[in-house]
């Protein structure tokens, strides 16, 4: 290739580049594009994240905390696709099949109880953080624990696949605490391995262990202790490489924070009575959920 | 898909210990193991016995093999494993019940149950192929052995039985295999075998394909070398000119 056909080819690369770069800026891509051409979005939703994503009175419509911040992206992408009729779909995930579903394309949206880490950020992306927890114990009243170094030689029950698992896992490496582990296959199990008396602590995100605390038969028998050994991050997950879409939810989830509309979401599902049995969580915004809500961001806690 | 894939992430620091994901599925391998064959033993022998309960010429005691079979065979395996786990140890007296579920390591209790479940419940399996064994003899054999004047027992221990076993070994190596295969509702109850272990590894390092390609291939392979293996003491234990081998 002579040397003015090399510039001449990247000229004209350039000219190309230049041309098409307004253009591409109108024209959808990705999940908006097939949000528009199917006419329908998918949402991805759990079923038992008390009061996050789950079925509470409807057997068939989710609903929760991570679900109204849900349903206001939706109401974005509407605006922005003009599209008012949009269709909803709901698709039910598990802790397992969540990060494959979003990959391939499956579920569009995802929003539940998704913690936010440098793992997770190598397969999909994460909204701006919708949710800060703690990691803490969920014990007896009567037990005698009230923080970690209690649980030397105790059974300890988490649930399995958490965050909380790999931190007590490391602390009973680092620490030789001989505490013996038990990885109960969900949040409820967790809570029965407790309950029925196999294990005196339950150690997990502490929204979720108040959520747990409201379903127990007689729940002034329990409460949430020790001092947070992490803090997390929960974001909605959408598809890689889709900065369009990721903006769009992105935008709307600010809008809601900065309005001030998310404290009546949050004292709608933390702080008032919420189906199915009617119990309320009592669970006030922690210090750090406010900074969030101030300072959004769509960093994993342990980038910050 | 817009999938990442990293084939490297087995060797990988699991962020425990100095533990890399490898030596999960090493040690979940080696649970699984652990319970199939203890499993394996139990369902062995109580199935053997069952087997023959129900071959013999009494009403009482085929009926009771009978409804062994039907009841462990006709309720889920996850059923049983949930009522042998966190119902049995509640029916049980007050301090047998806390030892078991505190003084007991969690993994032992938890081994434990599923060892018990999965071996009452291959058992009944195994007892409907002991018993088609038997059945498949000519009942000239049973005759015979009267006519030579053997009390019953003898007549099974020395007569139907040998034969029996060498019949049923190829429906015998599938239960062997199933219950292996089995194995992996322990993950269910915080065991940590090769399918929990599989699970964490995907949910920690969120390479969930790698790692479930991983434990596809070592149950493949566990499966295919104990099929081997049962392959080569079939031919081993083949009395010449008795019953066919591998086809032949």
């Amino acid at each position: 290739m002579t040397k003015s056909t090399l510039s001449r080819a990247i000229g004209f690369a350039l000219a190309a580049t230049l041309c098409s770069a307004p253009a591409l800026a109108e024209e959808l891509t990705g999940t908006l594009k097939k949000i528009k051409d199917s006419g329908t979005i998918v949402l991805g939703h759990r079923d038992s994240s008390i009061p996050f994503s789950y079925f509470g009175s409807d057997p068939q419509q989710p609903e929760g905390y991570s679900h109204d911040l849900q349903l206001k992206a939706v109401e974005a992408i509407k605006q922005k696709l003009g599209m008012p009729d949009l269709k909803v779909r709901y698709n039910l995930v598990t802790s397992q099949t969540r990060i494959p579903l979003v990959q391939n394309g499956t579920v569009d949206l995802e929003c539940g109880s998704t913690t936010n880490n440098v793992e997770r950020q190598q397969q999909v992306d994460f909204s701006v953080g919708i949710f800060e927890v703690g990691t803490r114990l969920l014990t007896k009243t009567t037990s005698g624990v009230a923080d970690f170094p209690d649980l030397k030689g105790k059974n300890v029950v988490t649930t399995a696949g958490t965050t909380s698992e790999r931190l007590l896992k490391a602390m009973n490496a680092e620490k030789k605490m001989g505490m013996n582990i038990i990885s109960a296959k969900d949040h409820g199990e967790s809570f029965l391995m407790l309950e029925s008396g196999r294990a005196v602590a339950f150690m997990m995100d502490d929204a979720l262990l108040a959520g747990e605390m409201a379903k127990a038969k007689k729940p002034a028998d329990w409460h949430v202790v020790g001092t947070p050994q992490s803090y997390e991050i929960y974001g909605c997950m959408v598809r890689k490489g889709d900065p369009a879409f990721k903006a769009v939810v992105d935008d709307a989830l600010v809008a809601t924070f900065k309005s001030g509309e998310v404290n009546a979401i949050y004292d709608k599902w933390f702080l008032k009575p919420v189906p199915p049995k009617g119990l309320n969580l009592n669970f006030p915004m922690s210090d750090e959920l406010k900074k969030l809500i101030a300072n959004p961001t769509d960093k994993a806690a342990e980038q910050i | 898909m817009n999938y990442n894939w990293d084939w490297g992430v087995f060797f990988k620091s699991t962020g425990i210990g100095s533990e890399i994901y490898l030596d999960w599925f090493v040690t979940g391998l080696g649970w699984t193991i652990a319970i199939a064959l203890t499993g394996w033993l139990i369902a062995l022998a109580l199935g053997s016995l069952l087997g023959v309960m129900r071959t013999v010429p009494n009403r009482w005691i085929s009926g009771i093999a009978t409804c062994y079979v039907e009841v462990f065979r006709n309720v889920p395996l996850l059923v049983q494993l949930f009522l042998w786990y966190f119902l049995v140890p509640d029916l049980l007296p007050e301090p047998l019940e806390m030892w078991f579920k505190q003084d007991l390591s969690p993994a032992t209790s938890a081994f434990i149950s599923v060892v018990v479940c999965l071996g009452l419940f291959t058992a009944a399996r195994v007892c409907e192929q002991v018993r088609t064994g038997i059945q498949a003899l000519p009942k000239g054999q049973l005759a015979a052995g009267y006519a030579l004047g053997f009390r019953l027992p003898q007549i099974y221990r020395d007569v139907l039985l040998p034969q029996a076993f060498r019949i049923i070994i190829p429906p015998l190596t599938s239960e062997f295999l199933n219950i292996f295969k089995n194995s992996s509702v322990a993950s269910l109850i915080g065991l940590m075998e090769l399918l929990a272990q599989t699970k964490q590894t995907a949910e920690f390092s969120a390479n969930l394909f790698e790692a479930f390609t991983l434990a596809t291939l070592i149950y493949f392979t566990l499966n295919m070398s104990l099929m081997l293996l049962m392959r080569l003491v079939e031919k081993k234990v083949a009395v010449p000119g008795l019953i066919s081998v591998g086809g032949k």
